[in-house]
């Protein structure tokens, strides 16, 4: 019998766990030790999940000249690294996750900090001072204010 | 008794000639620019303090210097420009900094680059390294 109450209550269920999938930013933590390491040198080594395979593999032809500095490795280093990182793309899977959308075909995104879905996401609540205290000093510096974001967890707003 | 010397003395002879690490990386260094120069007459920690203060520029444009992101003061850390702490360059506070030859070699490669545009010659890596072990 759905009755009013059922209907009412239903209806909260729904609510409350699609706010609770909003707040979910949550991303599988890296679980390869050289990828943890290698990619962790300068920055915090970023989830693949956030960019689609072509840019990956970009990223791992071209690390010579990594946003401005040589951030080279041995070839074998480098194929292991960049397999990890196109078997767990944000293209890898059947679904088509929040990091691709609005993300055209012929586009290689080099950072992650271009998708449309990061901009939107920040620009919503990250006042533009916020990105020159010296303490953050970088976009690419994720735990200045997500502070278990190397574990995947990016929950905090 | 025979035994218990002859023991003692190549357990001696071992403790002696084991090397501090960032000494055999030094040596290491030291044979190479003899070999590449019989002129070659030691590094210099004078040397390796200009090279690691000097704005080089010749490399890529967000990385002129050294210090760009190790500060000028090797006991400090340095910040990435993504934001990452680095530990010391100075031997006093990172003692363990000049111990793994692969890695000693993979940065000098990624930074010379980085900074210099080139590699470094073997001179520059032992000066830098010699100028370290006295901060």
């Amino acid at each position: 019998m759905l009755n009013k109450k059922t209907l009412f209550a239903a209806a909260l269920v729904i609510v409350a766990g699609s706010s609770v999938a909003h707040a979910d930013e949550r991303y599988r933590p890296i679980s390869d030790e050289v990828v943890k390491k290698e990619c962790g040198a300068c920055h915090m080594a970023f989830q693949p999940q956030m960019l689609p395979k072509r840019s990956w593999i970009k990223i791992m032809d071209t690390l010579d000249d990594h946003f401005g500095e040589d951030a080279s490795l041995d070839k074998e280093t480098n194929d292991d690294i960049k397999n990890y990182l196109v078997e767990n793309a944000s293209d890898s899977g059947w679904w088509s996750g929040k990091f691709l959308r609005g993300v055209a075909d012929d586009w290689t995104p080099l950072r992650i900090t271009e998708i449309p879905y990061w901009v939107r996401e920040h620009n919503k609540e990250v006042p533009n001072w916020a990105w020159s205290d010296p303490k953050v000093k970088s976009k690419a510096n994720c735990v200045a204010c997500h502070p278990r974001a190397a574990m995947g967890n990016y929950d905090d707003d | 008794m025979k035994k218990v010397i002859c023991l003692t003395a190549i357990a001696a002879a071992f403790a002696l000639a084991t090397p501090a690490y960032a000494s055999s990386i030094l040596d290491e260094y030291r044979n190479q620019a003899q070999q590449e120069n019989p002129s070659f007459n030691g590094f210099s920690a004078e040397r390796g303090k200009a090279f690691f203060l000097t704005q080089h520029a010749t490399g890529k444009a967000e990385t002129p210097a050294c210090t760009s992101c190790h500060t000028n003061d090797p006991t400090q850390s340095g910040l990435t420009r993504a934001g990452k702490s680095i530990a010391p360059l100075a031997v006093s506070v990172s003692p363990d900094r000049y111990t793994d030859q692969r890695k000693v070699e993979k940065w000098f490669r990624r930074n010379c680059n980085s900074v210099l545009g080139r590699a470094c010659t073997t001179i520059e890596k032992g000066d830098f390294i010699t100028f370290m072990q006295t901060q």
